[in-house]
């Protein structure tokens, strides 16, 4: 039987039921396999057109959809905030909507604001992909997330998942806790106390502000980056001090005398959250999630484009 | 009002024999294997395709003969015009086809676009020296594209509101080829 998303955008994991994600994953296990052949181009969505919309700085997301699309034979047009017209004072929907009476069959979004996406799909009638929202969602890394720990651990149903670093400004944290509780998995966040959002328990989730507890009671430690252009106050005194009592280094690891599978989304602040010596070690996933991104992405774009 | 009905047009023995031919001429075709590989069209030609591997190493003993799976699901021409999704099955080809002659394996050639998008598909794997084509039930008078099989087991004439279905008795319970007609 065929099997089919149960929304028309992706927003954020909250929207996804477990269907959803399962059937994400099965594409995206197929994807994969396809970006390893020598040719690595498939005819899907040659006649699909997809704006890229980044109205905030990325490398990784932007590289990674960008590849996705053209493995998928999309046809492809960037837009970047910083050479347009919203500096001279258009609004948001306006410059969608004039990019969509171009033919635009797909629209993938990044924006400061919280909700932007959410937004967009209220007042234009096309498919959206959040690529992130502010300290909202950013649901495409939370997938490849899981994917790249389903591939380690085969299931993520009763694993033990820490979420360590700036919860309070990240979407990826907020993204991760969605799916990683859909999934079955326990969830734990750690960080310094001006980190944790307040009711984070309202979340489903426990915390923890000694990093060495929680690395005794995980299988994951996600780490996440100081999101230090979100921060209007000073959060925690010194970097030095963060980074002795929430970075992550190989000496940490050998007290608690266990293997965990270490996750990054990147970009790493070397030094800070995770030390030169474990990201060079290669104890971590984190090339494996880059990889995995171009499958998640090819998959989410094939399956909302088959909707279309 | 519909009335479905089944009919049964080749039952195991028959099938049996069917195969055991087809695999025959591919042996008389090729004499040396080490050149050939097979690839069965995922879903329904991977059976069929592993039946028609064992039975040349079998009755003919040919040695090793590659066998691989080919998805064609990114390669169809009608994504996004029918209302279904067409989902993926898993590709399994191991080995590269520069310079080989491929023998693609399906169970039931119909309009032919399954075969066009595994030509196409095929192409990412390398340049082969030939291309074959074997089917098991070739619907002739339903085709779309220039498409002709070089092994046929069994030429059947359905017109539109008819089916074939081949089933194996891995998947099935039981090795045959039914009719399905459908009036409305």
């Amino acid at each position: 039987m065929s099997k089919k998303l149960s929304v028309s955008n992706l927003l954020g994991i909250k929207y996804l039921n477990e269907n959803d994600i399962n059937l994400i994953f099965e594409t995206a296990n197929n994807f994969s396999e396809v970006i390893n052949r020598k040719i690595k181009k498939v005819p899907s969505l040659r006649d699909i057109t997809i704006a890229n919309l980044f109205f905030e700085n990325s490398t990784r997301t932007k590289i990674s959809f960008e590849l996705a699309q053209k493995r998928l034979s999309a046809d492809v047009v960037n837009f970047s905030s910083s050479s347009s017209s919203i500096s001279k004072g258009e609004t948001l929907a306006d410059t969608v909507n004039n990019i969509l009476s171009m033919k635009v069959d797909m629209v993938v979004m990044r924006h400061p604001s919280p909700g932007a996406s959410v937004f967009l799909s209220k007042n234009i009638d096309t498919c959206i992909i959040n690529a992130g929202d502010g300290c909202h969602e950013h649901p495409t890394q939370a997938l490849l997330d899981s994917y790249t720990l389903v591939q380690n651990l085969g299931t993520l149903s009763g694993k033990k998942i820490v979420i360590v670093g700036d919860i309070l400004h990240s979407r990826v944290a907020l993204s991760n806790i969605f799916l990683f509780k859909k999934l079955g998995a326990e969830v734990k966040v750690c960080g310094p106390k001006s980190l944790i959002p307040k009711h984070v328990e309202k979340l489903g989730v426990t915390y923890e502000f000694s990093l060495e507890s929680a690395l005794r009671w995980c299988d994951v430690a996600s780490m996440l980056r100081i999101q230090n252009e979100r921060m209007n106050q000073s959060f925690f005194p010194t970097t030095r001090e963060y980074s002795r009592d929430f970075g992550l280094d190989s000496k940490k690891l050998k007290q608690i005398d266990k293997k965990i599978i270490i996750t990054h989304p990147g970009p790493i602040n070397r030094g800070v959250e995770l030390s030169s010596d474990i990201i060079d070690s290669g104890k971590t996933v984190i090339l494996d999630q880059v990889e995995n991104g171009v499958a998640i992405r090819m998959a989410v774009m094939y399956l909302l484009a088959s909707r279309l | 009002m519909s009335v479905n009905s089944n009919k049964k047009i080749l039952d195991a023995s028959k099938l049996s024999l069917i195969l055991s031919r087809l695999a025959s001429q591919i042996f008389e075709n090729h004499i040396d294997f080490s050149d050939v590989v097979l690839v069965g069209i995922q879903p329904r030609g991977k059976i069929l395709s592993q039946k028609i591997c064992n039975l040349l190493n079998e009755k003919f003993d040919v040695g090793e003969i590659k066998l691989g799976f080919l998805d064609i699901t990114f390669f169809r021409d009608d994504f996004g015009r029918e209302k279904k999704i067409l989902n993926a099955n898993e590709t399994n080809i191991d080995f590269l086809i520069e310079n080989k002659t491929v023998i693609l394996i399906d169970d039931v050639l119909y309009t032919g676009r399954s075969i066009r998008a595994a030509l196409s598909a095929l192409q990412s794997f390398g340049r082969p020296k030939k291309v074959e084509l074997l089917n098991l039930i070739d619907r002739r008078f339903s085709r779309h594209l220039p498409i002709q099989p070089d092994y046929c087991g069994c030429q059947v004439d359905a017109i539109n509101n008819q089916t074939v279905s081949v089933k194996w008795m891995e998947n099935d319970g039981e090795d045959a080829v039914y009719l399905h007609i459908k009036d409305e």
